[in-house]
């Protein structure tokens, strides 16, 4: 059980959130299954207390950047499941007008600069709104969310040096779910990505991911040493994906983890682990756990019905958002 | 306007004149304090190096750094040392910044501007350092512009900063000591504005950065053998000056295209596609290429003449068009 100097009231409000993602990502399969969402998805079940545990720390004014599997740091937040679900159905009130889907979601209004579909390519992003926070004077931070994955890619490589020598308002956080895809962190990386991190200069350290209340301390240190001007953090959080890497993937049986190894992490579900402390605790305020859980699946109901109600984008907007300015004859369409 | 100044020049003008009045204009680059052609000269001591930033050799960072203070309300200007090095830097402009606005639904704009410097060939340079890599900006969607005069890259420069959208300005090698006259003031020339930098009747040359001065002297040896050429400069490669580009092709119904990227997918395929499909009517004799041989430039001093557009083989080709019965 995880012991923490968390609040009740404040793990109950976590817990609230990863449920939240928990049943969104739940519900999200399903719609993909049944073909209300035309498209594939990462599902963020098993890592929730990381996007969550971390987002507590922040503020509207901080700014995010995500990854391919992003629902949860935009849920974690404070995204609009209804605009989310929107969003992956591919409707005009989703959060990009149906123009992104689920691997670019953003709500740049609430600091969340978005999704990604290219591993680490927000890291340098979140650097550069940093540097800017600097320049200005202001107190926010940045957080790039990232997978250990992204540890092998040259521009998150370079981030992490910038971080460090321009002393930036930067907390990075990879959410290491021990496969890239699936190929083992083992066969893809020598040493602690912690100890890589800290090899540029970063403080770093590696926290254990399945703990809501432990991800929160260590990503609320890195915040306060971000505001301080002290400089970059490197959170290490060791996690799981319970499900395959995309929903496409579901249905190829593959073999590269043993249903031991899902197992075991299961037997850490971070939900479950919040949920027994606040048993213990006697710390639900009001009712409990079936009793919120309910609360936040009628939530979810409400955001798909008021999703399909949504307009589809109209085929003649289909050259729009491009650019804040046009010209005759630009952006060019399929024929003269 | 008598006053003159160099190509680099006039551009170290525009970015002095728009950074004085734009508190939010930021110059992101490498080897700052070394670049010796003179338009960043000054910079850093005028505006501070929270404005001028310099940073390590990490192209693919400083252009996502870049995107992440244009979505945090910056205006970015990115300052490449030589064309190739937006290679490395590829994901974060192709697939980031230029397609985010779109994936977004419009909830924000990149309003960067990225100076890419010695573009082209100037002798010896070899394979890695003589690219004119527009063709693969424009494909993506980025807008791109390229002067061919020191007054065009001042004016060009302004609308870049200022525009709100990804702008590449690319700086052919050979023309950023080229001086002319500049006008003081601070001035915009629009996008998707060529301009016709000679008149005549029989054969249009479009010509594009450093090739605009070329043509028009091909078009004075020309004109003693009675053939009168035009040269139009579309000046911004995207968005293009349609209208004054069928303009030119309806005046005259002959066009030699002239541009130093690549044949196959180069710029001169995109103007020559445009032209067939607009102007069919209008055309005299068969659209005539010239234009950057499909190879890595070669070292040696005649191989790498051989696979460049010239004066030569564009005179080659006006004779042959004017000469289209």
């Amino acid at each position: 059980m995880p012991t923490s100097n968390l609040d009740p009231a404040s793990l109950i409000s976590m817990y609230r959130r990863m449920r939240l993602i928990r049943r969104f990502e739940e519900r999200t399969a399903e719609l993909i299954d049944a073909g209300d969402i035309r498209a594939h998805a990462h599902l963020y079940i098993g890592e929730e207390a990381v996007a969550v545990g971390v987002s507590a720390a922040l503020e509207t004014r901080d700014i995010t950047t995500s990854t391919h599997r992003g629902h949860g740091h935009i849920l974690a937040k404070g995204g609009d499941p209804m605009r989310m679900f929107a969003e992956l159905m591919g409707r005009e009130d989703g959060y990009n007008r149906g123009r992104g889907g689920s691997m670019h979601i953003a709500d740049v209004g609430l600091g969340i600069f978005g999704a990604n579909g290219i591993v680490g390519a927000g890291a340098p992003m979140a650097c550069g709104a940093a540097r800017m926070f600097k320049n200005r004077g202001e107190p926010h931070v940045a957080v790039p969310f990232f997978g250990d994955g992204a540890m092998n890619q040259g521009v998150l490589l370079e981030s992490l040096n910038i971080a460090a020598i321009w002393d930036l308002p930067v907390v990075f956080v990879c959410e290491n779910n021990q496969y890239a895809i699936t190929s083992p962190i083992s066969e893809m990386s020598r040493g602690s990505l912690a100890d890589r991190a800290a090899a540029f200069g970063l403080e770093a350290e590696t926290v254990d991911g399945m703990d809501v209340a432990a991800v929160h301390e260590a990503a609320t240190r890195a915040v306060a040493r971000a505001r301080a001007g002290e400089g970059a953090s490197f959170l290490e959080c060791r996690t799981y994906r319970f499900e395959a890497h995309n929903t496409a993937l579901r249905a190829m049986d593959l073999t590269y983890r043993s249903a031991e190894e899902i197992q075991s992490w299961r037997e850490r579900d971070p939900l479950t682990l919040a949920a027994e402390r606040l048993d213990a605790e006697d710390g639900w305020a009001s009712g409990d756990r079936v009793a919120m859980d309910a609360e936040v699946d009628g939530e979810i109901e409400d955001a798909i019905t008021q999703a399909r109600d949504s307009a589809i984008p109209s085929a003649d907007t289909a050259l729009d958002h491009m650019y804040a300015r046009t010209y005759p004859g630009f952006p060019a369409g399929v024929s003269e | 306007m008598s006053r003159e100044l160099s190509f680099a020049e006039a551009m170290n003008e525009a970015l002095t004149q728009e950074m004085a009045v734009d508190d939010s204009i930021v110059i992101f680059g490498e080897n700052i304090r070394g670049q010796g052609r003179g338009e960043l000269r000054g910079l850093q001591d005028t505006f501070g190096d929270d404005r001028v930033i310099d940073l390590p050799i990490s192209e693919a960072a400083m252009t996502g750094i870049a995107t992440g203070a244009a979505l945090a309300g910056a205006r970015p200007v990115i300052h490449y040392q030589v064309s190739s090095l937006i290679f490395p830097a590829f994901d974060q402009l192709v697939d980031q910044a230029a397609k985010l606005p779109l994936m977004l639904g419009g909830q924000a704009h990149v309003a960067a501007t990225y100076l890419i410097m010695g573009a082209g060939a100037s002798g010896g340079r070899a394979g890695q350092h003589s690219d004119n890599p527009y063709p693969y900006l424009i494909h993506a969607g980025i807008k791109t512009v390229m002067p061919s005069t020191p007054s065009d890259a001042k004016g060009l420069l302004a609308t870049a900063i200022r525009e709100d959208d990804p702008v590449a300005f690319f700086v052919p090698v050979r023309l950023t000591a080229m001086r002319g006259p500049v006008a003081e003031n601070p001035y915009v020339i629009p996008l998707a504005q060529g301009e016709v930098k000679r008149n005549g009747r029989d054969v249009t040359v479009v010509a594009t950065g450093h090739l605009v001065g070329d043509a028009i002297a091909t078009a004075e040896v020309l004109s003693k053998d009675g053939i009168d050429v035009e040269v139009w400069d579309p000046r911004s490669l995207l968005p293009l000056d349609r209208a004054g580009l069928a303009a030119t092709v309806r005046k005259t119904g002959r066009v030699v295209l002239f541009d130093d990227s690549h044949r196959s997918c180069g710029y001169a395929a995109e103007l020559s596609g445009i032209i067939a499909e607009n102007c069919f009517r209008d055309l005299k004799a068969p659209i005539k290429r010239v234009t950057r041989a499909d190879v890595t430039i070669p070292f040696g001093q005649a191989i790498e003449a051989e696979v460049l557009p010239d004066p030569a083989r564009l005179e080659q080709a006006i004779r042959a068009v004017a000469a289209w019965e």
